[in-house]
């Protein structure tokens, strides 16, 4: 039997040539979507805002007639309510702003909206955030975000060595970053789950990340005068094969997730693939060069070799 | 590397065996499995409120009502004591912000004063380790007599957490009396409690029996005040202006100090009226509660009292004759529903403090089968588009990782189960990415292997190499993730949480798959084809 191949055996790509074109490109990316989520920033769930989101759908099963729900709705004096088809064009999604006043006022909104839809419609789901909730919900976000970067430092610090640690860091804060600049461009509402994408993110990508380190370090052992650019070029050539069939492994899943996993988790999912994509990249062209800046051999007793070339490319 | 001895074959087959064992009934209805002989499995997965529907609901305990409240007690309190025999001249005794302040104008009783006022401050019982005991409250007098109670913060946040273990109760109570669902209620944090009431899609219902302070109280009618009058200027000293739940209400003037409450009702029950035949509530009083009610209809007969609940007149009816036997009834405009719902408010007890809504998530049960069909979809289409790029990619080793990962799968289901975990629509996701990512540590041995093939090693060489080369990257690969899982396990909420929970078992799993199962599955292939040539 054939088996399928897709990379070819002994492959000899010479990624850090290019390294000097994709660094400058990487930087501008980030700071192009730290500028984007900071200035511009993504289309914020409940979870974040605070306020009620009710899902309807028609209880005839025909198409609903937003105009009319827009008209009933903003009749009831709510602030902002944004009214959007929800997946199928039965269902429909009412995003209600927070009220001001405290967590009471959340609730009568809800009710009033509820009971304005009157008869023809099926109340799927609602979700309720007050003012409070939302900030804390914020905050443990973050917080989570950065115990977890924290905790994986000291893992990879502890397994291998600093330049390690810092390169994991540098490359999984790259992807944490291009995946919140994207969530300014994308329809996707920016929520919870997102949150717990993003942090599956950091997982995925730092196990891509690892994978090519491990290579590294043993590599490291055993060719004690390779320069280190080659040397790093050698080792992700060696882990290509495992890198892209796990990468779309990993794709075929979530890819059939997005298409049949249903509009709840869809940004979810959608966040996971970019991810994954920007994970793998960042494993070969941020990860590893990143030793070469930090001169990762001239820690080493007879480095210089390494340590010439790493400068001459810096 | 591929020797592996008896016991361990037999104890890997009986871990991998016991997986698929225990997540057998999960296949089948729960009508099914409840009929089934003992001696089977019959522990199901719990499914999250979004795969069956139902309602979350995240409460918490107001605290500004709470201690406005208090410190009007506390008012009441320091009136009481101060006239106490022998009376102590006092002035301007008034809330003020989060502080009670009074002026004592007998000075030369500084002493006495000194010592009554104290006693209000109200020691916590339970300190630890004894030694200084803090107070509820903080007493700052003044040689001027100037004095002010101001709340401590251990005492605000002792009052507070007593306050969820009783509303804790409370709601238990209520809940239970509705009979229908099986709820969760748990503490959440320092002040906040969690309602989860699976299956239930009237969230409007159980919201107003869960929330309702339902205090119930008695007040006599204040007749000599146009109620007209008061909403002008301003009722009496001692005097409240309250409003009936009709619509348009009606106001009542009536006295501040309520004659009985709650307290004093010892039960319950929706009934009907004998003579008009709606619905009613009637309850029954202690025994002291009675000999007090006895003694102020007895007094007042012929003038009105009001029945009020959360300072909403009920009903205010004329007292015709005095109330001796300790049985009364409140009329009212009940539906049949809403007195059962008073009666049940009124057996389980007021709550000791308002409770807001700061969150809730309902999930209506026709989104809820979307949900697990969509999952179920999602992960047999993942499941199989995996197996078969393996298979193609890797051949018969590529079946071996098929076989694993459906091993793994079986294994977090068992786990899971096991558990007692929840399963929701994040966590099907968090398998679905399992499915993805298990095969990888099975592409890192595979891949050694041909690497080491290539370099001219024969075929045991090769897969033993293969594996023990592969297995510290394993370790260090899968070991990441399982820190981001974890750390989201613990800072989670919700939806974050079940997805965290699928997440981390599915990497432990994978990495027991890999590391064992998958090498005895090969070992066996090994010894029965005694391959010389790897073809991967």
């Amino acid at each position: 039997m054939r088996l399928l191949r897709l990379v070819p055996d002994n492959t000899k790509l010479h990624f850090m040539r290019y390294w000097r074109y994709m660094q400058p490109l990487s930087i501008v990316l980030s700071v192009g979507s730290i500028l984007l989520f900071v200035l511009i920033g993504p289309n914020y769930g409940i979870d974040f805002r605070g306020g009620s989101a009710i899902e309807i759908t028609t209880k005839d099963g025909k198409a609903a007639d937003l105009a009319a729900l827009r008209a009933t709705v903003s009749d009831l004096n709510l602030g902002d309510v944004q009214i959007q088809e929800f997946g199928k064009p039965n269902d429909v999604l009412i995003r209600v702003a927070r009220q001001d006043g405290g967590e009471d006022t959340q609730q009568e909104a809800v009710f009033r909206v509820r009971d304005a839809l009157g008869q023809s419609y099926d109340i799927r789901r609602t979700e309720v955030v007050g003012p409070r909730v939302s900030g804390e919900l914020t905050r443990n976000g973050a917080i989570g975000l950065l115990v977890t970067l924290a905790a994986i430092l000291v893992y990879v610090w502890f397994r291998f060595e600093w330049q390690f640690a810092v390169g994991a860091i540098i490359a999984t804060l790259h992807d944490v970053i291009l995946t919140l600049g994207i969530y300014v461009l994308v329809p996707f509402e920016f929520n919870l789950s997102s949150i717990a994408a993003i942090l599956t993110i950091v997982g995925y990508s730092l196990n891509d990340t690892v994978v090519v380190y491990d290579r590294i370090r043993e590599n490291l052992r055993k060719y004690k005068r390779m320069p280190l650019p080659d040397l790093i070029d050698l080792s992700i050539n060696e882990t290509l094969g495992r890198t892209l069939i796990t990468a779309l492994t990993t794709m075929i899943a979530l890819g059939s997730l997005y298409i049949f996993g249903g509009e709840v988790i869809r940004s979810f999912t959608f966040a996971m693939i970019f991810g994954v994509l920007i994970g793998t990249f960042s494993s070969i062209y941020i990860a590893a060069p990143v030793l070469i800046y930090f001169k990762l051999r001239t820690e080493k007793k007879d480095g210089g070799e390494g340590a010439a070339t790493a400068s001459g490319a810096v | 590397m591929l020797y592996l001895s008896r016991w361990k074959i037999a104890l890997i087959l009986a871990v991998v065996i016991g997986g698929f064992v225990v997540c057998i009934p999960n296949f089948f209805s729960k009508e099914t499995v409840a009929k089934w002989p003992s001696w089977l499995p019959h522990r199901q997965l719990v499914l999250g409120l979004d795969l069956q529907g139902g309602v979350y609901l995240l409460y918490e305990v107001d605290r500004q009502d709470y201690i406005q409240k208090r410190l009007k007690t506390l008012t009441g309190e320091i009136r009481n004591t101060l006239r106490e025999n022998p009376r102590i001249g006092y002035s301007d005794l008034k809330v003020q912000g989060q502080t009670v302040t009074l002026q004592i104008r007998d000075l030369d009783r500084m002493d006495d004063a000194r010592k009554r006022l104290t006693a209000l401050t109200n020691p916590l019982s339970n300190t630890l380790f004894g030694g200084q005991g803090t107070t509820e409250f903080s007493l700052d007098l003044g040689s001027d007599g100037k004095a002010t109670y101001a709340f401590t913060q251990n005492g605000l946040e002792q009052r507070v957490r007593s306050i969820v273990d009783q509303s804790m109760g409370v709601i238990a109570r209520r809940v239970d009396e509705l009979g229908t669902v099986e709820p969760s209620i748990q503490r959440e944090g320092a002040d906040r409690i969690l309602v989860e009431a699976p299956g239930l899609d009237d969230p409007d219902r159980l919201k107003q029996i869960v929330g309702q302070t339902a205090q119930l109280t008695f007040h006599l009618v204040d007749t000599s005040v146009n109620p007209q009058q008061a909403i002008q200027s301003r009722p009496p000293a001692g005097d409240v202006l309250l409003y009936s739940m009709n619509d348009p209400p009606i106001p009542y003037v009536v006295e501040e100090t309520p004659l009985l409450t709650g307290d004093d009702l010892v039960d319950a029950q929706a009934t009907f009226d004998q003579r008009d035949h709606q619905p009613v509530v009637s309850f029954r009083l202690s025994t002291a509660g009675a000999r007090k009610f006895g003694l102020i209809t007895q007094q007042n007969v012929g003038r009105p009292f009001a029945i009020v609940l959360d300072n909403e007149v009920i009903s205010a009816p004329n007292i015709r004759e005095p109330i001796l036997g300790g049985a009364g009834q409140i009329s009212g405009n009940f539906s049949v529903q809403s007195a059962n719902d008073l009666a049940v408010l009124l057996r389980a007890g007021a709550l000791p403090a308002k409770l807001s809504i700061v969150e809730e998530r309902t999930i209506g049960p026709g989104l809820g089968e979307d949900s697990i069909r969509a999952g179920k979809i999602a992960s047999i289409i993942a499941t199989a588009a995996v197996c078969i790029y393996m298979l193609a990619t890797y051949g018969l080793l590529g079946m071996i990782a098929n076989v694993a990962v459906i091993v793994n799968v079986a294994l977090i289901f068992a786990i899971l189960t096991i558990l007692g975990a929840t399963l929701t629509l994040p966590g099907i996701a968090g398998i679905v990415l399992t499915v993805g990512t298990a095969v990888d540590s099975n592409v890192l041995i595979y891949e050694r292997i041909r690497e080491e093939a290539r370099h001219g090693r024969s075929a045991i060489a090769s897969i033993d190499l293969g594996f023990k080369r592969a297995i510290g990257t394993i370790l260090d690969a899968n070991l990441t993730m399982l820190i981001s899982a974890v750390v989201l396990f613990y800072l989670g909420s919700g939806p974050i949480r079940g997805f965290a929970v699928t997440h981390a078992i599915g990497i432990l799993t994978t990495m027991f798959t890999a590391v064992t199962f998958t090498r005895l599955l090969v070992a066996f292939w090994v010894r029965w084809r005694r391959p010389t040539v790897i073809n991967v």
